[in-house]
């Protein structure tokens, strides 16, 4: 029984009659109830629900401070390869685009290092394309440990492993891990993910729970925002976190919602997210799980990221850069994606501070 | 007659412990410190970075306080044990709160885990005050591993649920010789006077005092609180009258 099996029990499942019989009624119950059923989470993720953001809003911000604090993590990507072998249609990265390939060496991983923890942060996101060739597990580790040096936690987002590499990861040190699994539904997935090794949807769905059997402590899990309908993905995703913490109770989880933003080969969303929509699903998923960590990127502009803080954000990047060896080097290639929010971690620092929060450097210790 | 609180041979100050995370600013932690007149503050070892500068929780620690180190993070005693000696080695000195915790969701404690712990610790000469769910048999295991005082959860951490382990807590304070220390769960002050009332050595505060609309001012009704129940604890309360005593009676013809 995998996670792929728990999401087989949805089949069928009728979302829309679903939606519609939610009441207002229901809304306001289920923001006051102790423990979220997962029709609960489903019924605050509903049209419905979207008059109801401020009382949501409420209740959010009382349990994130109330298990979070009035403190943030803050930690910074690090892109190690922009290599790959896919062929998703909203990712820069996908090889039909015309875009300098190229991998850190050690030393170059070494002189990102030293010029992130300048600014003193202790968490790094370590992320490559899918290639297992030209970035396979062996320098994901070696890399690892160079990074070792100078931060206390690192987590990975890569291509989908095999538990044993998990495992090899997290002898060296890795201990978070981060999967977007993109889309749920697997027939808009297999649409999305044309060629590559990404095309297998159960190999990258059950990745997360390979990673917390290997003993990976943090996982993070999310769906790409405009691929689909916003509100199956979010409530899939929620229940992803859900079958996770239940499986794995030691395992700290979280999501991240991010948006699609402009990228090399233009692939427009399906699907319009709105601010509002993403507040409503990240106020959901606070009631549903009240202790699951919650991500926002720099995908997000300064204003919103700003104003969400309080809403049930617990972790946010700061000095991003997407391009690979971009902080050492100064290079100015195309990335990923194109970030929204530019600001240095000082600059995030001072604004969580102005805003009643503490920036959290560390949080982790490798033993 | 001096009624100090000695843990570990040490005299405390005060009967209120204070947790360090989750304010809004490290650079809180000196005021409340000093309004709550709080003896000992608990640091979980996974947020200290010594090579911070003023970003170190450490250097907002005041003097007067007993710095105790804590193993959040800790799924087993061997890893609460890493950590600890982790703690040690940077300067952090010999107590130690362990915690074990391998449930993410209520992060309840593991009581077998912790004694465990706690007997390796205390062989190694730390100070140790296991965190753990009231249970009188696992608190006796603890105390005979060499715990200097039991911590049991007054209510899940961090839910400021209030004091409802009360049952169990008062059957661990009537029989345990170590002083019981009631941590976590407590949500004001009117709860944390309650336990000391009831005969609890001391009680440890964290998210109600952070999450408080003012920190400094809650940590100083915390102070109060513990006080004004530690002393009504000694002054002995009446016994609780089930009924009004009858001004007339029923037997008193008895007595003529």
């Amino acid at each position: 029984m995998t996670f792929y099996d728990e999401l087989r029990r949805y089949d069928g499942f009728d979302f829309a009659s679903f939606f519609a019989s939610v009441t207002d009624a229901d809304i306001a119950r289920i923001i006051n109830k102790e423990r979220l059923s997962r029709e609960d989470f489903l019924a605050l993720l509903s049209p419905r629900a979207a008059s109801h953001l401020e009382a949501m809003a409420r209740r959010a911000s009382e349990l994130t401070v109330r298990h979070f604090g009035k403190a943030v993590l803050l930690f910074t990507p690090l892109y190690l390869a922009n290599h790959c072998t896919n062929q998703c249609v909203y990712c820069g990265f996908n090889t039909k685009n015309a875009l300098e390939r190229r991998k850190l060496t050690l030393e170059e991983v070494e002189a990102e290092a030293v010029e992130i923890a300048k600014s003193g942060l202790k968490h790094i996101l370590i992320l490559t394309g899918d290639d297992r060739k030209q970035t396979p597990v062996s320098y994901i580790a070696e890399c690892s440990k160079v990074l070792k040096k100078h931060f206390t936690s690192i987590a990975v987002e890569v291509y989908a492993l095999t538990q044993d590499e998990y495992a090899e990861l997290a002898a060296v040190g890795v201990d978070g891990m981060t999967m977007f699994q993109e889309v749920y539904n697997e027939e808009i997935y297999a649409e999305l993910h044309p060629k590559g090794p990404k095309r297998v949807y159960r190999n990258r769905l059950e990745a997360p729970e390979r990673a917390a059997a290997a003993g990976i402590r943090q996982i993070t899990t999310g769906t790409l925002l405009g691929l689909n309908d916003w509100r199956t993905e979010a409530f899939f995703t929620g229940v992803h976190t859900d079958y996770l913490q239940h499986a794995y109770p030691d395992v700290e989880v979280a999501i991240s919602p991010p948006r699609m933003r402009p990228h090399l080969g233009g692939f427009p969303p399906k699907v319009i997210v709105s601010d509002a929509d993403m507040v409503q699903y990240i106020l959901a998923f606070r009631l549903f799980m009240p202790r699951g960590g919650v991500t926002l990127s720099t995908r997000e502009n300064a204003k919103l990221r700003d104003n969400l803080l309080g809403l049930g954000v617990t972790k946010m990047s700061a000095g991003v850069c997407t391009q690979v060896g971009g902080r050492a080097s100064g290079q100015e290639d195309p990335g990923q994606f194109e970030i929204s929010d530019e600001r240095s971690v000082a600059e995030m620092a001072e604004m969580l501070y102005s805003r009643g929060y503490q920036p959290v450097f560390k949080d982790w210790q490798y033993l | 007659m001096s009624d100090k609180l000695i843990i570990g041979g040490v005299t405390l100050p005060s009967r209120l412990f204070l947790g360090s995370g989750k304010y809004s600013s490290n650079t809180l932690i000196p005021a409340i410190v000093e309004a709550s007149g709080a003896g000992v503050i608990t640091v979980a070892v996974r947020r200290v970075d010594p090579e911070a500068g003023q970003e170190n929780i450490l250097t907002h620690i005041p003097k007067t306080c007993i710095l105790m180190p804590n193993t959040s993070g800790a799924r087993n005693a061997a890893e609460a044990v890493r950590i600890a000696r982790l703690a040690r080695a940077a300067g952090c000195g010999d107590w130690i709160k362990i915690e074990v915790i391998s449930d993410n969701r209520y992060l309840l404690p593991d009581n077998q885990e912790t004694i465990e712990a706690t007997r390796i610790l205390a062989a190694e000469g730390f100070t140790v005050l296991p965190y753990m769910s009231p249970d009188l048999m696992a608190a006796k295991r603890m105390a005979e591993a060499g715990a200097a005082a039991i911590m049991p959860l007054g209510a899940p951490i961090g839910t400021n649920r209030g004091f409802r382990t009360k049952e169990l807590v008062r059957i661990m304070i009537e029989e345990l010789e170590l002083p019981v220390i009631v941590d976590a769960g407590i949500g004001r002050p009117s709860e944390a006077c309650e336990c000391m009332e009831m005969g609890a050595a001391a009680v440890l505060v964290n998210t109600a005092v952070a999450s408080a609309s003012d920190p400094v001012a809650m940590g100083r009704a915390f102070g109060q609180a513990v006080a004004a129940g530690r002393a009504a604890f000694l002054a002995g309360p009446g016994a609780v009258q089930e009924s009004a005593k009858a001004s007339s009676p029923l037997t008193g013809f008895l007595h003529e």
